[in-house]
């Protein structure tokens, strides 16, 4: 009685949640049939969007695993003091609104901020325009590979590694066969999940791009720039898209997870 | 000798990889944040003042602060029941429904504020039936306690999740063969263990809906005084080029997130006394 009332309100309430509008995404999306879906993506400003979005993660995601993979390997393999202190700082781009991870960016480089006048003086623009944004995801998606990767590398310990050195084998080569074989599960799910919130990111995106059409939209905030035009079918094409990223996720993520052995996280 | 081998490290790569991890830290993320508390401090005090007590800024941070709290209450109570459900109970559906929890997690921000408030306007799906209720959720305060539920849903439900796998069943079975009822053990004995993973799990979703920007402005409407959040007022001051005001309120969100980082450390240090004490007896 108990568990068959907890299941179905549990069942209730992520419907109304989750699958709910999930499912309204796709049904407006694909409400004018299936070519007035794809007819939408043919918009050039829909398609610098998506291009735009694609570069930014091109770069952010990159930097971030070699930051988390360094991260992991000083914090993981090491013992210095601040060490907890580290991992904090580490954590500390989460706990930040976006707004306000935007705004940090506008300070430095906007025109009243710390570089703002330099930056004009030599032409170089950086807010309103694509290093802006990378920077602003590269905050948001600071932790992101880091601190799936420290708690990885820690309980893994360092034994084969001290095997491998004490046999001869180099730093690089070390690493390259003895340690990312064992990690590549843990860093392919901090990637796609940098990944799906870099390519996601809205807030912090949105303060530091300066929403020119075309040029500094990314998709999401391509998204709310439709839905204003009330160009419904336009906005939710583009967010069924971003819907389905976000499946096609979370099918890697299950399968990582299923992968490494690890039911819950 | 396992001290000993501790201190000297035969791995290479310490100087690179620290050096590296510190300058990164510094450029992306530390030194922005000194530009924004330089900005909030290189105010005068008194118009810093005016700026964070200003009528639409205090009227913000009610409404951020209460649909956030509404939104994490929702959760712990809604989370926890989706945890138990998926922890002790075996039905069909039960790993889809278990790996669609971190939907939020992956969904964007402003595709999740869109959809909802597609689902509960006026004429949505299931606005339709709520308008004639005289509930209004789009466009109303409401809106935004819905969205900062689904925002945080997660967040409670995989703090839960874990704690509730480890708590061990002979506890319970021992309140019961002593005659207590199950309502007893769950409020005296399973509730107690788990108070420090759904403290945690709250204040995580709190701490994400009181910064939380995209999945609200879709459905808040956004009107002064009334469904402008925080965040929000932030941007409308960078649109009007009031960057001091905007790192004003800035800064005052950020000691607001450091706040919360602590008590999130401090509920996660206690949590783990706990279970340390649990295990040696």
């Amino acid at each position: 009685m108990t568990r068959a009332l907890l299941i179905a309100v549990s069942i209730a309430f992520l419907g109304t949640l989750l699958f709910a509008p999930l499912a309204v995404v796709f049904i407006t999306a694909l409400s004018h049939g299936w070519e007035a879906w794809l007819t939408s993506f043919s918009d050039s400003d829909t398609g610098a969007a998506i291009r735009l979005t694609l570069i930014a993660a091109a770069i952010v995601v990159p930097l971030n695993t070699l930051f988390g993979i360094c991260a992991a390997w000083c914090i993981a393999k090491f013992e210095f003091p601040g060490k907890s202190f580290l991992i904090t700082l580490i954590d500390l781009p989460l706990a930040v609104s976006p707004v306000v991870s935007g705004l940090v960016y506008v300070l430095m480089f906007g025109l009243q901020g710390w570089f703002g006048a330099w930056l004009q003086e030599h032409d170089i623009s950086i807010i309103f325009a694509l290093p802006g944004i990378v920077l602003a995801t590269m905050f948001v998606t600071f932790p992101y590979v880091a601190r799936e990767l420290i708690p990885l590398m820690q309980q893994m310990g360092n034994d084969e590694e001290e095997a491998a050195i004490t046999l001869g084998a180099g730093g690089w080569f070390t690493f390259f066969h003895v340690t990312l074989p064992r990690i590549r599960w843990g860093l392919m799910y901090g990637v796609i999940l940098c990944n799906a919130r870099a390519m996601g990111e809205f807030g912090a995106v949105s303060v530091v791009s300066g929403h020119i059409r075309g040029l500094t939209n990314t998709m999401p905030l391509h998204i709310e720039i439709l839905y204003q035009e009330y160009n419904f079918v336009g906005a939710f094409a583009v967010a069924s898209l971003l819907s389905l990223l976000a499946v096609f996720t979370l099918i890697i993520k299950s399968l990582l997870e299923w992968r490494m052995g690890i039911r819950h996280r | 000798m396992i001290g000993a081998r501790r201190e000297r490290s035969v791995i290479p790569g310490f100087g690179i990889t620290f050096g590296f991890t510190t300058f990164f830290l510094c450029a992306i993320v530390l030194l922005p944040l000194t530009a924004l508390v330089m900005k909030g401090a290189s105010m005068d005090w008194a118009r810093f003042i005016a700026v964070v007590t200003n009528p639409r800024a205090i009227a913000s941070y009610k409404l951020s602060f209460g649909a956030s709290l509404q939104a994490a209450s929702i959760n712990i109570v809604f989370g926890f029941i989706v945890a138990w459900t998926l922890v002790r109970y075996r039905f069909p559906g039960r790993r889809f429904v278990d790996a669609i929890i971190d939907m939020p997690f992956a969904l964007p921000t402003a595709v999740s504020g869109l959809a909802l408030t597609a689902v509960f306007a006026g004429n949505g799906w299931i606005g339709q039936y709520l308008e004639p209720l005289g509930i209004k959720v789009a466009y109303a305060p409401l809106g935004i306690t819905l969205a900062l539920t689904l925002i945080g849903m997660p967040f409670v439900v995989r703090t839960v999740q874990p704690a509730l796998l480890e708590l061990p069943r002979d506890v319970e079975e021992a309140a019961a063969t002593l005659g207590a009822s199950p309502a007893y053990t769950f409020f005296r004995v399973i509730l107690p263990a788990l108070m420090p993973a759904i403290l945690t799990g709250f204040t995580l979703a709190f701490a994400r809906g009181v910064g939380e920007y995209g999945s609200v402005i879709f459905i808040a409407g956004n009107i002064p005084l009334q469904t402008e959040i925080t965040p929000l007022l932030i941007v409308i001051r960078l649109e009007e080029y009031d960057y001091a005001a905007a790192a004003a309120l800035g800064c005052v969100m950020l000691a607001i997130s450091f706040l919360m980082l602590l008590t999130i450390n401090l509920l996660q240090h206690w949590g783990r006394r706990r279970v340390s004490a649990a295990g040696r007896r």
